[in-house]
C-alpha cells in the first residue's frame, strides 16, 4: 500500500517534470504561487489563467519572490529551513540556501543579491550571499520577524517584527539598526513606493497601514480601512503593492475578503475589491496590467484588472496559497 | 555541515549586536535568560525598568490525576519567563528593560505576604495566580502602593461583578466568558438540549451557574441536571456506574461542570447514549491549548517548547499574556510609572496581539480583557468564538461574559 503510494508519487513527480521540461521557454508571464498547506507551488499562465504546471517544494512554502532577470525564483520552505531556488524556465529545484531556522519572508537587494531572509522563530534577519550560500550576516531584530522591504536604491531594508510591533530600518552598508519605529499591532509587510519616498507598512491586528517618509522615519498618516457590512475585527491588512508610477497602492485585507485600492497623494481609501477568503499577498504582472491576489481560504488567485480596478477571474490553485510572484 | 554554521552564526550575531550597540542590560535573576550574553550594558534609567513580580499559590491537588495532565512544576511561571523574553527582544530597540521575580506559595501558605514582599522590593507590577478570596485580601492590602495587579489564574465572575477591585486586571477568562464561548458554538451547531453534570466542589456549582446563565442567554435549554455523587476514584467502576447515572431520557449534549478533574475523563464513552461531552472536558472552552496554531500561534507555541522543552498550557499563556500585556503598554508609555500604564492599558487604543486573529482589550467597566476563546478537545482547537452570527454593537468579543449593561461592577 505505501510503497504504492510512493511509486506513484514519484511516477507523477518524474511526468511533472517532463512536462515541464517541454514548456516552452519564452511563453506569456507566469505566476509563481507557493501554496503554504499542500507543500506545492502552483505556475499560472498569465494569458489563458490555466494552472500550467504544479511543483512539489519544500514543506510549507511561504515567501517567494524572482531574480531581477525573472530567470530564478526564489522560495522560503519555511519548515525546512531553507530557502529553494528554482529554474522559471524548466521548474527545476537548482539549489537551496541556507537560511536561518523558519524562513517566512524575505527580499533581494535590487541588484540580485544578497538575500535578506526574516527568520520568525529566531527574531533574526539572515543575508544570505545568493551566489555561494555564504552567510554575510545576522542582524538581531524584535520577536517574529517577517515583513521583508528593501529601498529602491538598496540602500534601506526594512523588516517588521510581528510581536514588537515595530518596523526595524537596517543601513544595508553596515547591517546595523538605525532606526525603529513602532507602528500597529502584527505589522506584516513593508514596501518601499518605486522613488522610494514613502514606506508602507501593514498591521495586520492594528487594521491599519502607516505611512512613513523615509527622509525622517516619521509617520506621515496611518490609513484605516471601513467596509459596510464588515466587521472591523475582519479587516486584517496584509499583502501591499504600490504601482510603478506611485499612483495606487493596491491592499489586501485578509478576511475582510477585500483589496483596497489607496490614492497614494491623498492617502485616501478609493475603493475595495472583492476577491477570494482571507486574501493575504500581491503580486503584479511584469507590464502591471494585471494584479494577482494569494486567497488562503479560498485555495484560489483573483486576478485584478490594474486599470479598470475590477476583478476579472479566479484561478484554483494548491492549499491555502500564501505569496505569489509573477516574471516575465 | 550544521555545527560550523551554527558556530559562525552564533560569532557575527554577537559581534554584530556589540557594534549595534544594542547590547541588553544585565538581567539579574535566573527567571530571565534572554538571547545572548549582554558585553557591555548601557546604564537603563528606573523609570524605563518594569520591575514584575508573580505570585502562583499551588491549588489543592485533586484526588486523582491522569498521567498525561501531571501539572509540571513550572506551570504559569514558565509563560511569565517567555512573556519577559518577548518584552526584552522588543524593548531593548527603545533601552526599556524588564525584570521578573516569582513567589510560588504552597497550597496552605499566604500569599499576600508574597505580594507584600515583592511590592517592598520595587515591584510595581504583579501578576496573581490565587484562590479569590485571597485576591481580595491583596488587592485590598495593596490599594495604596500604586502597584498594578493582574488577575492571571481566577476565573470567578463575582471578582468582575460586585467584589470588582479598581487595581486588579483580569487576563485569565471569567467563568460567564468561557461558557458563553461554548454556548455560541453549541447553539450554532443546533445542540441546544443539554444534560448538565455537576460536580461536588463549591467551584463546580459556579461553574454550572455560569453553564445555566449562557443557557438562558443564548437559548439553550437544560434538559436534566446531576451532582456526580458516586465519590472521589471513580475509575475502576465507571463501566457501570456512568451509564446508570446518565440515563436521563433524551438530550443532545452532556455539559460536564468538574474543575478538578474528578470525573470528566471518565465520562466520554460510558454514557448511556451516544452524546458527546462539553464543558471542563470533552470540548472545553480555553484561552489556550498546545493545538492553537494559526494567526501566528505555531510561533508563540514553538517559542515557549524551545524555552521550556514542553506545550504550553492556558495558564502558561494566561501569565505571558499578563507579562506581554505591561510590555505592550510600556513600549508606547516607555515609562514604567504605573499609573501611565495603567492609562494607556484602559486607552480606546491599546490593541494586544494574542495569536487569535483579533486584538485582545480590556473592558474599561471591570478590567476584564475581551479575547477569543478556543473550543478544543484533547487533540484539536474546533473553533474559536465569538462565533459568526452572534453579532454585537460594539465588538462581537463583549457577546463573551458580562457585557457592560449588565456590569454590577463599582469600582471606587
Amino acid at each position: 500500500m505505501k510503497r504504492q503510494t510512493l511509486l506513484s508519487a514519484s511516477l507523477a513527480a518524474l511526468a511533472g517534470l517532463a512536462v515541464a521540461d517541454a514548456l516552452p521557454a519564452q511563453a506569456s508571464p507566469r505566476a509563481f504561487v507557493s501554496n503554504e498547506r499542500d507543500h506545492t507551488m502552483s505556475v499560472v499562465d498569465m494569458e489563458s489563467l490555466k494552472v500550467l504546471q504544479t511543483v512539489k517544494t519544500g514543506r510549507r512554502p511561504r515567501g517567494i519572490t524572482a531574480s531581477p532577470d525573472g530567470k530564478l525564483i526564489y522560495v522560503c520552505a519555511s519548515d525546512d529551513n531553507r530557502v529553494e531556488v528554482y529554474d522559471a524556465a524548466t521548474l527545476k529545484l537548482v539549489k537551496t540556501l541556507r537560511s536561518g531556522p523558519d524562513p517566512e519572508l524575505f527580499v533581494l537587494h535590487p541588484s540580485g543579491n544578497p538575500l535578506y531572509i526574516a527568520n520568525e522563530d529566531d527574531n533574526m534577519v539572515t543575508v544570505v550571499n545568493v551566489e555561494n550560500n555564504d552567510l554575510i550576516a545576522e542582524i538581531p531584530v524584535g520577536v517574529e520577524p517577517e515583513g521583508m522591504g528593501i529601498s529602491p536604491d538598496g540602500k534601506y531594508m526594512v523588516n517588521t517584527s510581528e510581536t514588537t510591533n515595530m518596523a526595524h530600518v537596517v543601513d544595508t552598508a553596515t547591517n546595523e539598526i538605525i532606526e525603529n519605529i513602532l507602528v500597529d499591532s502584527r505589522p506584516r509587510i513593508a514596501e518601499f513606493s518605486k522613488d522610494g519616498k514613502q514606506l508602507w507598512v501593514s498591521s495586520e491586528v492594528g487594521g491599519t497601514v502607516a505611512v512613513i517618509d523615509p527622509a525622517t522615519w516619521k509617520i506621515v498618516k496611518k490609513i484605516s480601512f471601513k467596509i459596510p457590512g464588515v466587521n472591523n475585527d475582519a479587516i486584517q491588512p496584509v499583502g501591499v503593492r504600490i504601482t510603478k508610477d506611485g499612483s495606487k497602492a493596491f491592499i489586501a485585507l485578509g478576511p475582510a475578503n477585500r483589496v483596497a485600492v489607496v490614492n497614494t497623494k491623498t492617502l485616501e481609501v478609493e475603493k475595495y475589491l472583492l476577491v477570494g477568503q482571507r486574501v493575504w499577498q500581491l503580486g503584479f504582472t511584469p507590464d502591471e496590467k494585471f494584479l494577482v491576489s494569494t486567497n488562503g481560504n479560498s485555495n484560489d488567485v483573483s486576478i485584478i484588472d490594474v486599470a479598470s480596478e475590477k476583478v476579472t477571474k479566479s484561478v484554483p490553485v494548491g492549499r491555502a496559497p500564501w505569496g505569489v510572484v509573477i516574471v516575465p | 555541515m550544521e555545527m560550523p554554521m551554527r558556530l559562525k552564526a552564533g560569532a557575527t550575531g554577537a559581534a554584530l549586536l556589540a557594534m549595534a550597540c544594542l547590547a541588553l542590560p544585565a538581567v539579574a535573576q535566573e527567571a530571565a535568560p534572554p538571547l545572548a550574553a549582554p558585553k557591555a550594558a548601557a546604564p537603563i534609567a528606573p523609570g524605563q525598568t518594569f520591575n514584575i513580580g508573580v505570585v502562583r499559590q499551588l491549588p489543592e491537588p485533586p484526588p486523582w490525576v491522569a498521567p498525561l495532565q501531571m501539572p509540571p512544576d513550572d506551570l504559569g511561571i514558565a509563560g511569565a519567563q517567555l512573556g519577559l523574553r518577548d518584552n526584552l527582544t522588543s524593548g531593548r530597540f527603545l533601552k526599556l528593560d524588564y525584570k521578573l521575580t516569582s513567589e510560588t506559595v504552597p497550597t496552605e501558605g499566604d500569599p499576600l505576604a508574597a505580594a507584600q514582599k515583592l511590592v517592598e522590593a520595587g515591584n510595581r507590577f504583579i501578576l496573581l495566580d490565587v484562590p479569590p478570596d485571597q485576591l481580595l485580601r491583596i488587592a485590598d492590602a495593596l490599594k495604596d502602593t500604586d502597584t498594578i495587579l493582574v488577575n492571571v489564574g481566577a476565573t470567578d465572575d463575582r471578582l468582575r461583578q460586585q467584589d470588582c477591585r479598581a487595581n486588579v486586571f483580569h487576563i485569565a477568562p471569567s467563568r460567564a466568558m468561557l461558557t458563553d464561548a461554548l454556548a455560541q458554538f453549541l447553539i450554532s451547531k443546533r445542540w441546544r438540549n443539554w444534560f448538565l453534570m455537576v460536580g461536588r466542589t463549591d467551584n463546580d456549582k459556579l461553574y454550572a451557574d455560569a453553564v445555566r446563565h449562557s443557557a438562558t442567554k443564548f437559548g439553550a435549554k437544560i434538559v436534566a441536571e446531576k451532582t456526580w455523587d458516586y465519590g472521589p476514584d471513580a475509575r475502576a467502576t465507571a463501566q457501570s456506574e456512568v451509564p446508570r447515572g446518565t440515563q436521563v431520557g433524551e438530550y443532545d449534549m452532556l455539559i460536564v461542570a468538574d474543575e478538578l478533574g474528578e470525573f470528566g475523563d471518565i465520562l466520554p464513552y460510558n454514557t448511556w447514549l451516544s452524546r458527546p461531552i462539553a464543558g471542563t472536558q470533552g470540548l472545553m472552552p480555553l484561552s489556550w491549548h498546545p493545538t492553537m496554531e494559526n494567526w501566528g500561534a505555531s510561533q508563540l507555541q514553538s517559542r515557549f517548547f524551545k524555552q521550556s522543552g514542553r506545550l504550553m498550557q492556558p495558564l502558561d499563556f494566561q501569565m505571558w499574556e499578563g507579562v506581554f500585556a505591561i510590555g505592550s503598554a510600556g513600549l508606547k508609555t516607555r515609562s514604567s510609572d504605573p499609573a501611565k500604564v495603567r492609562a494607556q492599558m484602559l486607552s480606546p487604543d491599546y490593541d494586544l496581539p494574542v495569536f487569535k486573529g483579533v486584538a485582545a482589550s480590556f473592558r474599561p467597566w471591570d478590567h476584564q480583557l475581551r479575547q477569543p476563546i478556543l473550543l478544543t478537545h484533547a487533540t484539536n482547537t474546533v473553533t474559536l468564538s465569538p462565533q459568526q452570527g452572534f453579532l454585537h454593537q460594539v465588538t462581537p468579543l463583549d457577546t463573551l461574559g458580562v457585557d457592560k449593561p449588565e456590569t454590577l461592577c463599582k469600582f471606587q
